[in-house]
């Protein structure tokens, strides 16, 4: 021990001092674990465009192609289907897709770059669940004016067959429109359009 | 140096050596004048008094953690055989059901372990609300108790993924995308949670870390945590009396009884009692009509396809209903509760600071309601469902604890909260219907309810004198 009197200040200082250095050191010491729950190289590569030959799809008929992990759903359209469409309009949240997610080759009435083809991804924009098809005009159990498209099980929420969400139903968009393009008349592209995106 | 050891040896002439434990008194008496054994003994089990009139809703907190320890070691030898990974994981649990020795049984004795633990925990919470177990000063338990039963749920939720099959797949995906609707940090904070784009490989290594080591971890700390808050101010009791206001001449409550050997007694009934009933399910019924083990789990995860009726397993479902409600229809209901909730703040007598920041919170809660997404609100709902528990302490403000001397009001505010929260759950485990929904938002207005105007009923209730001295 020495007679040095207690300089409680300067303790107070370097107890100070110590704690915010070792605070900064412990919180940059935490950034390469958090990083390290990201998306590793290997996941983000694995988004890479998908071609899907459709050749075999009859009208009326819906195939499911995957894209980044993804169901992404091609329904060839009939013509009632498209008009089922057209008298949806006032029971969807938003029929002009003003606020969902689709390249603007695809903000039109019927969500497609070509009407007899709807491309979308087949995720609930609720949370995340992939809706079933309900296809046939009749009524049903959570609809009785049903006109076709899909009904999540999951939360109930129902869109139409061009993917847009029925009012008051959890789910708040339509679903989302992949970036896609035609290779072919029966080839197409998903992940990928003229524009690069 | 001159050092000189003026100071006596510390432990070994001081402690008294250990009695009454036959040949090992020697070995013990080492032990003892090394680290605290018999302080620890007394302070946990031999001398601590607990209430000499606790019935059938005590069995809970013991039953716990006869459970939580089912669990860990079950788990500890299914990690033996399960293999963490997206191609093998399903498979690795049906080599465990058919191929390793007795691995059907140690696989249902965890798969009932989670849902007795539930069973267990929601039990023993009630009894908490029966006898106001809650109140000051409690109120340490009661949080530490919920961060444990909220680790529960973490624990049940990572879990469930690791089977790999279709229920396990979209039951993670829903709840990963519950923080998708998080604003502005939503996305991302998702992303980071499954480690990918989709629910996937990744997403099942690391929720197999969670479930086998960071909650088990955080879990067992909270428990001793819990046992020493409750060890600390000592256990309630049906009566919602202090016992330790009544000391007799040895410094010991008049109404306390040593928890060992009386209570470990007790508890060791209620166990075999447990283990008959936990035998019955895990050998007869095991999935338990679908309700332990989802029938649809027992088909392997498919990206690609949500089963045709997805339902978290039964001690979510009550949560998940509350989610389900929130429409945004709904969220009007909940505007015009929320000016109700505001205007009766106002009306009681609150200081002026409280009104001014019940105001806040009202105008800023009903901006949100028409700006932000019902889906939002589903999500906020749930999560406060949970949380509004922790308030308890606080929001009974009735002069009595237990619900013996509690009035009519009370009794009937828990009768009916018992009511809507399994009706809640009911329809948590059902496709989604219109009536469904009407009931499933009416109940969760009944379930906020009976939180959120506790300090009104239990303020007006009629309440009966509690005794000096424990009955039974």
């Amino acid at each position: 021990m020495s007679d040095q009197e207690l300089d409680d200040g300067k303790r107070r200082f370097l107890l100070t001092a110590t704690t915010v250095a070792s605070g900064v050191a412990a919180c940059a010491a935490g950034v390469p674990f958090v990083a390290s729950m990201l998306p590793s190289e290997r996941a983000k590569a694995a988004g890479a465009p998908v071609e899907a030959d459709i050749s075999q799809l009859a009208p009326g008929q819906k195939m499911i192609v995957e894209w980044r992990g993804k169901p992404v759903w091609i329904v060839r359209r009939t013509p009632e289907m498209l008009k089922a469409i057209e008298t949806d309009d006032t029971k969807v949240a938003d029929p002009e897709s003003k606020r969902s997610q689709q390249p603007d080759y695809a903000k039109n009435e019927y969500r497609s770059l070509k009407p007899d083809y709807l491309v979308v991804v087949g995720i609930c924009t609720h949370l995340g669940c992939s809706p079933v098809d309900r296809f046939a005009a009749q009524p049903e159990a959570f609809e009785t004016d049903w006109h076709g498209g899909f009904y999540c099980p999951c939360h109930g929420s129902l869109f139409d067959l061009a993917g847009r969400v029925y009012k008051n139903k959890p789910a708040p968009d339509n679903l989302t429109v992949p970036p896609y393009k035609f290779l072919a008349d029966t080839k197409l592209v998903i992940g990928e359009d003229t524009k690069g995106a | 140096m001159d050092v000189t050891h003026t100071k006596p040896p510390i432990t070994h002439a001081d402690k008294p050596p250990v009695t009454g434990a036959g040949p090992l008194n020697g070995l013990l008496t080492w032990v003892d004048q090394r680290f605290p054994l018999v302080a620890l003994w007394r302070e946990h089990a031999a001398d601590y008094y607990a209430p000499k009139n606790f019935n059938f809703w005590y069995y809970f907190g013991s039953l716990a953690m006869l459970v939580l320890v089912i669990q860990i070691v079950t788990g500890i030898f299914l990690v033996m055989h399960y293999k963490p990974d997206a191609a093998q994981a399903f498979a690795s649990v049906e080599y465990i059901m058919r191929d390793v020795p007795f691995g059907w049984l140690v696989r249902y004795m965890h798969s009932t372990g989670a849902s007795a633990f539930f069973i267990v925990i929601y039990l023993h919470m009630f009894r908490g609300l029966l006898y106001g177990s809650y109140r000051r000063p409690r109120e340490l338990v009661w949080i530490v108790g919920m961060l444990i039963y909220l680790m529960l749920m973490a624990e049940a939720f990572f879990g469930y993924l690791l089977p790999w099959g279709q229920m396990s797949y979209w039951g993670a995906q829903v709840i990963v995308n519950l923080f998708d609707a998080l604003p502005l940090i939503g996305p991302d904070l998702s992303l980071w949670i499954r480690g990918d784009y989709v629910v996937s490989d990744a997403t099942l290594n690391r929720f197999f870390s969670f479930h086998v080591i960071a909650i088990p971890l955080v879990l067992l700390g909270l428990v001793g945590a819990h046992i020493m808050a409750l060890h600390e101010v000592g256990s309630n009791n049906p009566d919602g009396v202090e016992i330790k206001a009544n000391l007799g001449p040895d410094g010991h409550p008049v109404d306390g009884i040593r928890f060992h050997p009386y209570y470990t007694v007790k508890d060791t009934f209620g166990v075999m009692v447990f283990l008959a009933i936990f035998a019955i399910v895990m050998f007869f019924m095991p999935e338990f009509g679908g309700y332990f083990l989802e029938y649809n789990n027992f088909i392997p995860a498919d990206p690609l396809k949500t089963p045709s009726h997805i339902a978290p397993v039964w001690y979510f479902t009550p949560y998940y209903s509350i989610l389900r409600a929130t429409t945004s229809e709904f969220t009007y209901v909940l505007a015009a509760a929320v000016i109700g909730y505001t205007v009766l703040i106002w009306r009681s007598d609150y200081g002026r600071a409280a009104k001014a920041v019940a105001a806040i919170v009202a105008v800023v809660l009903l901006v949100g309601f028409f700006t932000i997404d019902a889906k939002v609100w589903g999500v906020a709902l749930m999560g406060l469902a949970v949380l509004v528990f922790l308030l308890l302490p606080w929001l009974d403000v009735s002069p009595v604890k237990s619900i013996r001397y509690k009035g009519p009001l009370y009794k009937t505010a828990l009768g009916l909260f018992v009511v809507v929260f399994l009706v809640l759950g009911y329809f948590g485990t059902q496709p989604v219907t219109d009536t469904g929904t009407r009931l499933s938002q009416l109940c969760t207005l009944l379930y906020f309810a009976f939180f959120l105007l506790m300090p009104w009923y239990s303020r007006m209730d009629r309440t009966t004198p509690p005794p000096s001295r424990l009955t039974h």
